[in-house]
């Protein structure tokens, strides 16, 4: 019996057992059946804006992760370069990252409105600060010899050297960093969305919660959940697994 | 031709007396010469290879290629480390073709030059691995087709073969020697081991310790290739060991502090 055959026979029995929770203790409206919560998913997707705030939600949630990893990896290169710039500002991201980024809402709110770039803006400030301090290390972690060889074969000390040398030697790093930004760039995402106006997946659970609409809000529960899973299973994971193996550090895994 | 003239390098410590690594350092080293700085861990003799490769550049004296002093790492001094330092996310093909790479090569020319490199140190049939699919021994050879390939002027080699077993290191001294009376590179190699000087270089330079300085010179007339049994290798070599045995005291003597001989 394989990993995902257990699984798939613990969801089923988790199913069931729910379902027959449900009619046993007669719990009602505050929390719904596997049924219920089936036909709001369905229709949701048929008739309803599902997908479209799906879909939306997952732009913006692009959008910042793409701005993150950029902004963030240019900071952690310029941490581990400068020693000034790392003792000074690398110390107030530190104490930035502490901050959840919601914290910064009504700032942005009051900066852009209670709109899109409210949203992308915190759902950047919550994934960049992370991502620059591992590549903080990553390029702090990169061998001496390495970049000696680099230096000796003649890629200088600028755009070359960064791009065919430190970044790869980074890498291992970074994806690490990635994985965890990702994350918290859906935290900020859905935080955010739940106060901000416009079409996502926050605003669906916040409308279906004005109108007791309990079986929507947990469709789009479980709909973050699976896209968190699968992102990072199907994409993350293996790219990193890929890393491991190609840069020999697999076996310490083994 | 490298120069080096009264060359001093002092290190300042945290706590106490500056310390003196190299003092007052000077040799010549002939185009095309294979010559050996031979010495205990710890005389300098990696600090001074830093040097004429450009990774350091604070020191006193001088030190010249051809004339010309050192300011940086340069393609025509090219280091073969102790460790060696192949880049890990790369093929063998790419790590040996990356200087070729930076030279602005096509992508043809140079996978052309460095297959063919590969192939003298026979490892045609993996240039499609990663360095950490290869043995020690292995990746060695590629950081030798790395340096060779980039055509240099000089070779500078920091106990290359140090970290592999007494096999494989033998196999890779014979690689050397016949490498280096074909294309007569100019090769500083540096090393702990007698056996390896003598067995690979024309001159061997001993070094002592704290501070580093040059103690003897010794020149190496045997016939190539260089074989063990040969009896003036073999005076040679205990020769040398006489000479290095009087470091060997001084270091004990300053690690543990009492009278001790070996």
């Amino acid at each position: 019996m394989n990993t995902a055959f257990r699984r798939i026979i613990f969801l089923i029995i988790l199913v069931i057992a729910w379902e027959l929770g449900y009619r046993m203790f007669q719990w009602g409206w505050k929390f719904p059946s596997p049924l219920q919560t089936y036909q709001a998913f369905y229709d949701g997707f048929t008739k309803g804006n599902l997908l479209e705030a799906t879909l939306s939600s997952l732009r913006r949630l692009l959008i910042s992760f793409v701005l993150a990893i950029g902004i963030g990896t240019l900071l952690g290169f310029l941490f581990a370069r400068f020693r000034y710039f790392d003792e000074t500002f690398g110390f107030l991201v530190v104490a930035l990252q502490t901050v959840p980024s919601i914290a910064w809402l009504p700032f942005a709110i009051i900066w852009f409105g209670l709109n899109d770039t409210s949203v992308i803006f915190i759902t950047t400030i919550g994934a960049t600060w992370t991502m620059s301090m591992a590549s903080r290390t990553g390029i702090m972690n990169i061998s001496a010899i390495h970049l000696r060889a680099a230096r000796m074969m003649g890629t200088g000390s600028g755009f070359r050297m960064f791009f065919q040398v430190m970044l790869p030697a980074a890498f291992p790093h970074l994806i690490t960093g990635v994985r965890v930004a990702w994350a918290f760039a859906w935290r900020a995402l859905t935080a955010g969305e739940l106060i901000a106006r416009g079409l996502g997946l926050g605003q669906t659970l916040q409308d279906s919660r004005s109108i007791g609409d309990t079986a929507t809000i947990l469709c789009v529960v479980i709909i973050i959940a699976v896209i968190g899973t699968l992102s990072d299973h199907l994409c993350f994971k293996r790219l990193e697994d890929r890393i491991m193996l190609r840069y020999g550090l697999d076996s310490a895994k083994r | 031709m490298i120069e080096i003239n009264n060359v001093s390098k002092v290190f300042k410590q945290r706590k106490g007396e500056p310390y003196t690594v190299l003092d007052q350092v000077s040799f010549h080293v002939e185009r095309g010469q294979f010559v050996s700085l031979l010495g205990p861990s710890g005389c300098g003799k990696s600090t001074l290879l830093n040097l004429i490769a450009g990774f350091e550049t604070s020191y006193e004296g001088s030190i010249t290629v051809n004339g010309q002093s050192i300011t940086s790492p340069g393609p025509d001094r090219v280091v073969v480390f102790q460790e060696h330092g192949l880049f890990p996310w790369l093929t063998v093909l790419d790590n040996v073709a990356f200087g070729l790479k930076q030279r602005g090569l096509s992508k043809k020319a140079r996978y052309e030059l460095a297959y063919e490199q590969i192939k003298a140190v026979h490892l045609s049939k993996f240039v499609e691995r990663y360095p950490h699919e290869l043995s020690g021994g292995m990746k060695q050879r590629v950081a030798i087709a790395r340096a060779l390939v980039m055509d240099p002027e000089i070779l500078l080699m920091d106990e290359p073969f140090a970290a592999l077993d007494e096999q494989t290191r033998y196999i890779l001294q014979k690689d050397l020697e016949e490498i280096w009376q074909k294309t007569r590179k100019t090769i500083l190699f540096i090393t702990h081991n007698i056996r390896e000087a003598i067995l690979l270089s024309e001159r061997v330079l001993v070094m002592s310790t704290q501070p580093g300085r040059i103690r003897q010179e010794f020149s190496v007339q045997a016939a190539r290739p260089h074989a063990l049994e040969d009896p003036l290798i073999h005076s040679l070599e205990t020769r040398i060991l006489a000479v290095l045995t009087d470091e060997l005291d001084k270091i004990v003597q300053g690690e543990i502090d009492h009278e001790y001989s070996i």
